[in-house]
């Protein structure tokens, strides 16, 4: 037995309150949702009493289920069509917008980088509430819906690329870009020969991460719909949760959950096969693919 | 004493031989456009409608465009009613401010050592604990805080727990208005927004300066605190701005989980009052207290940030 200043002073000493930390929050955090998640294959109507394994909530049930109630599955597509429209208009945005930015020297540009950095950070419901007013006050074509959800969420999220990408030019550098000039290439060819496919990983990255973004967003989703046909997953489980729902709405959120493992995870192995070889990005792994940059 | 802040490359300037190019503001202009009409131009409505009138029969906002004409008249009732006899916004804003300052604290108090042992201690299992610290970002929120009403209903497994399977009596209604629930909601909602940055901001950390430190013959308390704490000030600061600003406009974990007007805040004030006819230019004024009261902070991370090039979610 060795006394406690041997042991305090024992370098190699293994962190245990810090382990004891880290596996505590990784409980708390993570099994609330798979209790969540294993209750909606609960066989009954309860979300607190097991009562045998079952695929009722999402299919069995004739009425109830995700796969038979209109209301439920329509949640999810319109979740998974904001996700696929908002992702395929703000990454060319943001990515187009970062490399402006970044090679534009002005008062201009600056000023925008500082708006789109405001952006990031801004409470999402400021920018709901914003766009909401707009909306309802003052004639335009654009109706609360489909499109004013979509054009919210390019704006929250136009950030996200933009930040991704400008972090990755500053990591090449100019120096490639130099050489390709140098070597007869006009600026437009070395910008789409040279500088996009190293931007590649950064740019798929943010595809990826917008994604999951959107399918997860609720403030903005929730004030820019319309009505109950264009609530998606998020708006669901805010709107019934408290009203005593049925394990199909674990059922609903299980599947969105599905869904966005799904994106990350084939985001990831592409991410890893993008950047094989790649000393800049080398044992960031997962990491640089959680947006840190 | 001058400490290096973060050990990250200094942006590079961009090649500079382009005086005439056209390309680049042609690149931003749709970004730029794009933020000038649906960013700048709704903070703008805002200000319009919470100095403009309501249509006495309809009890709409009706914006005034022209900021001589504003009328401060919605904006003054919020702020009279803040302290006083009328003052009904009072509570709601510092239980905010209480909440918030709690939550943020507690995030930090589980975030720093997580992120710790995570970025520095864990050796071959770093890969997996980052994958499992980052899970909770592609969880929709909804269904986090859904997965804890499932859990406090009056017969949910909480109190299943605390009963001890019949032994004890316990019934607490934990859903209807319990300040600490909404506070544990808060910190369980954002802390993976706090863990993210302070790993990024650890795992960089100079490793030559903490052994040059206990080298030199500081002991591992003051080589924590005269060392790493310094060395990554800017970043527990830019980790504690990103879950404070977001909890700021939080209105749906206070829903999902109290739903009741005694734990009240000023994301409900605002959300209650989109909501309500009428009160569009209240629930305006809020919007514009909260951007002012956001707008240091949001400021100052903008700094912190920008200056190591350590833009991180």
């Amino acid at each position: 037995m060795r006394g406690p200043v041997t042991w305090w002073n024992d370098p190699w000493r293994p962190p245990r309150f810090l382990i004891g930390i880290t596996a505590g929050y990784l409980a708390w955090s993570l099994l609330p949702v798979a209790i969540a998640v294993l209750y909606s294959f609960n066989d009954g109507r309860s979300r607190t009493t097991w009562q045998g394994f079952s695929f009722r909530w999402y299919w069995g049930d004739a009425t109830l289920s995700v796969w038979h109630n209109d209301a439920l599955h329509t949640a999810l597509l319109q979740t998974l069509k904001l996700g696929v429209v908002t992702t395929l208009i703000t990454v060319p945005l943001g990515v187009l917008f970062a490399i402006g930015i970044d090679r534009w020297r002005g008062r201009l540009p600056a000023g925008a980088n500082f708006l789109m950095l405001i952006s990031f950070v801004l409470p999402e419901v400021l920018l709901a509430v914003a766009l909401l007013f707009v909306i309802t006050t003052i004639a335009l074509p654009i109706h609360l819906g489909t499109t004013a959800q979509v054009i919210g969420l390019i704006t929250f999220q136009v950030s996200y690329p933009a930040v991704l990408v400008r972090a990755r030019l500053a990591t090449i550098g100019p120096q490639y870009e130099e050489a390709a000039m140098d070597l007869g290439a006009s600026r437009l060819g070395a910008l789409r020969r040279i500088i996009l496919p190293m931007l590649m990983p950064a740019i798929f990255a943010s595809t990826v991460l917008v994604f999951a973004d959107v399918i997860d967003d609720f403030v903005l989703v929730r004030y820019l719909s319309g009505d109950a046909a264009t609530e998606p997953v998020s708006v669901k489980i805010y709107n019934t949760a408290r009203a005593a729902p049925t394990p199909a709405l674990n059922a609903l959120a299980t599947l969105l959950l599905l869904a966005a493992l799904t994106a990350v995870v084939v985001g990831f192995l592409v991410y890893r096969y993008m950047t094989r070889g790649d000393t800049t990005t080398k044992d960031r792994g997962i990491g640089a693919f959680a947006g840190e940059v | 004493m001058a400490v290096p802040v973060i050990a990250a490359p200094s942006r590079s300037d961009g090649p500079r031989r382009q005086r005439s190019s056209g390309i680049w503001p042609a690149l931003a202009a749709p970004g730029i456009i794009w933020l000038a009409a649906c960013f700048v131009f709704p903070l703008y409505v805002v200000l319009c409608i919470v100095f403009g009138q309501i249509d006495p029969l309809f009890r709409t906002p009706v914006p005034v465009w022209n900021p001589l004409q504003w009328d401060p008249t919605q904006f003054t009732y919020v702020l009279t009613h803040i302290v006083g006899t009328h003052g009904v916004f009072g509570p709601p804003l510092l239980r905010t401010a209480v909440y918030v300052l709690t939550a943020s604290a507690l995030c930090l108090l589980i975030a720093f050592p997580v992120a710790y042992y995570v970025a520095r201690l864990s050796g071959k299992r770093k890969g997996l604990l980052l994958a499992l610290l980052i899970a909770p970002f592609w969880i929709s929120y909804m269904m986090r805080m859904f997965a804890w009403v499932n859990l406090l209903q009056n017969d949910g497994i909480v109190n299943k727990v605390l009963t001890f399977g019949g032994l004890f009596n316990v019934h607490v209604d934990w859903l209807t208005g319990q300040p600490v629930v909404v506070i544990l909601g808060l910190v369980y909602g954002y802390v993976p927004y706090m863990i993210l940055p302070l790993y990024a901001g650890l795992d960089r950390l100079s490793q030559p300066m903490l052994e040059a430190s206990r080298d030199l013959g500081a002991d591992r308390f003051s080589s924590f605190w005269r060392v790493t704490l310094p060395l990554c000030r800017p970043t527990i600061v830019a980790a504690v701005l990103l879950t404070c600003l977001p909890m700021l406009g939080d209105y749906f974990t206070n829903d999902m989980l109290s739903a009741s007007p005694k734990t009240t805040m000023v994301g409900n004030l605002i959300n209650d009052g989109v909501q309500a006819p009428g009160q569009t230019g209240q629930a305006g004024a809020f919007v514009m207290l909260v951007f002012l009261v956001a707008l240091l902070p949001m400021l100052y991370y903008i700094r912190v940030t920008s200056r190591g090039s350590e833009v991180s979610t």
